[in-house]
């Protein structure tokens, strides 16, 4: 992929996350009152498709955003160059969204 | 010899940077916790419960911090980049960002 | 006065030597101390009457040719033009080569990658006519021009590439003055080239791998602004990405 469009992807990615953020941490100030429980966030995400969207789509563009700025830091302070630099940033990618794709199926499903 | 270059844009980088990476390393971890929540409801109340330490609480604030921070660094350079703006509309446009957070984010606070 | 040997009247400079057959050493020289110095009166002070095989290079004096920048204290600085009062730290002055430069010898830094990647970011002039034609007519208030002119003072220093941290860590990276000479070019009127430009900007080590930490526009030494240069390459790309023209 050209730096151009991983730049787009990248930017693009943010964008998207920018009002995911915002409601997450509304979301987190929200829920710590009064402690937290699995049943309270279970009851909150369970069975909804809004927080299945919501987070869904939140870990596609996170996998996205953070595999690039990862690719990013490991050319400029590991040193890692070409082909490596690529293969294990999309790894890192890939790994991201499957653990991700987890979670938010193990609290929404 | 010695680099000097302690600029803010210089700071705003690497806090950018740092911030960056380190929600990138604790987002396995975040991932991890919650997909017990699959088959171990038990063990997600355990790990929760872990919460309530002052340590894991002062991590609890610093990862929140981290990723405000990465979220109105982010909004600064998307501005810095493709807006073009001269400086002082963008630090008008940042402070007013900024503020208007810090008062709706008190106002949260209080209403729950 | 800081900077001063008690009642002697002189400096203790460190200056980096070695190069690329030799491994670069600090070595100390005792300077006569003046009111008004330069950090290249210095230099040439050391060359002319302690080590004659210091090697540096400068031409002009006066801040016009951009041959005779160095590290000063950490900082990428035109020598020639800066007061060894202004920079003094803790009284000391260290003096080195341009980093981000290969060392050809003590502080004289080899500048070929700075001018390949000058010409790699399409940093030379695409007429739109011949010499048989008339010269076109230019708006000197127009919005491009007004653009083109904010970084045609370009000395080619190297000190923004020099003090560039995306430079250090990707060798591929074009660096401030190469990009900010495409900027020119692209709202040139009178460059034929603009998706030429934006090609050549766009590939490995292009305006994107930029993360506007600014320290182009903060050292460099005619107040020029390579970053806001920069985010305008990144602004034609993603418009020209959109199908939008300029």
């Amino acid at each position: 992929m050209t730096e151009f469009r991983l730049y787009m992807a990248q930017r693009l990615s943010a964008l998207v996350m920018a009002p995911f953020v915002l409601v997450h941490i509304g979301v987190m100030i929200y829920a710590i009152q009064g402690g937290l429980t699995a049943a309270e966030i279970l009851g909150r995400t369970q069975g909804s498709v809004f927080w299945f969207a919501f987070y869904g789509l939140f870990v596609v563009a996170v996998s996205i955003h953070a595999s690039i700025g990862l690719r990013t830091i490991l050319g400029e302070w590991a040193g890692l160059r070409g082909g490596a630099r690529d293969a294990v940033s999309a790894l890192i990618g890939v790994g991201l969204f499957a653990m991700g794709a987890t979670a938010v199926w193990a609290v929404t499903a | 010899m010695r680099v000097s270059r302690a600029h803010p844009l210089w700071l705003a980088y690497v806090l950018h940077r740092l911030s960056g990476l380190g929600l990138a390393l604790f987002l396995p971890l975040h991932f991890w916790v919650l997909s017990y929540a699959l088959n171990d409801a038990a063990r997600l109340d355990a790990f929760l419960t872990l919460t309530d330490m002052p340590v894991v609480k002062a991590a609890e604030f610093g990862l929140v911090f981290l990723l405000a921070v990465h979220f109105f660094g982010g909004l600064r350079l998307l501005a810095l980049e493709w807006l073009p703006w001269s400086a002082p509309q963008k630090t008008w446009a940042a402070a007013a960002v900024a503020g208007s957070f810090l008062v709706s984010t008190t106002f949260l606070l209080q209403a729950i | 006065m800081p900077g001063q040997d008690q009642g002697q009247d002189h400096l203790t400079v460190t200056v980096m030597r070695g190069g690329s057959d030799a491994p670069q050493r600090p070595e100390a020289f005792q300077v006569p101390a003046y009111d008004n110095q330069t950090v290249l009166d210095v230099v040439s002070w050391i060359q002319q009457n302690t080590d004659p095989t210091l090697t540096y290079r400068f031409a002009c004096r006066v801040g016009m040719c951009g041959s005779c920048a160095m590290m000063v204290n950490g900082v990428p600085r035109w020598t020639c033009r800066t007061h060894v009062n202004k920079v003094l730290r803790d009284g000391a002055l260290e003096v080195g080569p341009l980093r981000n430069l290969p060392v050809i010898k003590d502080l004289a830094a080899d500048m070929d990658p700075f001018f390949d990647k000058w010409v790699a970011a399409e940093g030379r002039h695409h007429p739109t006519r011949s010499r048989d034609d008339d010269i076109a007519p230019i708006d000197p208030a127009g919005d491009d021009r007004q653009a083109a002119s904010a970084g045609i003072e370009c000395i080619n220093c190297s000190i923004c590439y020099s003090a560039c941290d995306t430079v250090a860590g990707n060798p591929d990276y074009l660096g401030p003055a190469a990009l900010q000479r495409a900027w020119t070019l692209f709202n040139d009127a009178k460059d034929d080239s603009r998706d030429a430009i934006l090609d050549a900007v766009s590939g490995k080590g292009g305006c994107h791998s930029c993360h506007s930490m600014g320290s182009c526009t903060t050292y460099c030494p005619n107040d020029l602004d390579p970053l806001s240069a920069i985010a305008g390459l990144k602004r034609a790309t993603v418009k020209r990405a959109f199908g939008g023209r300029k």
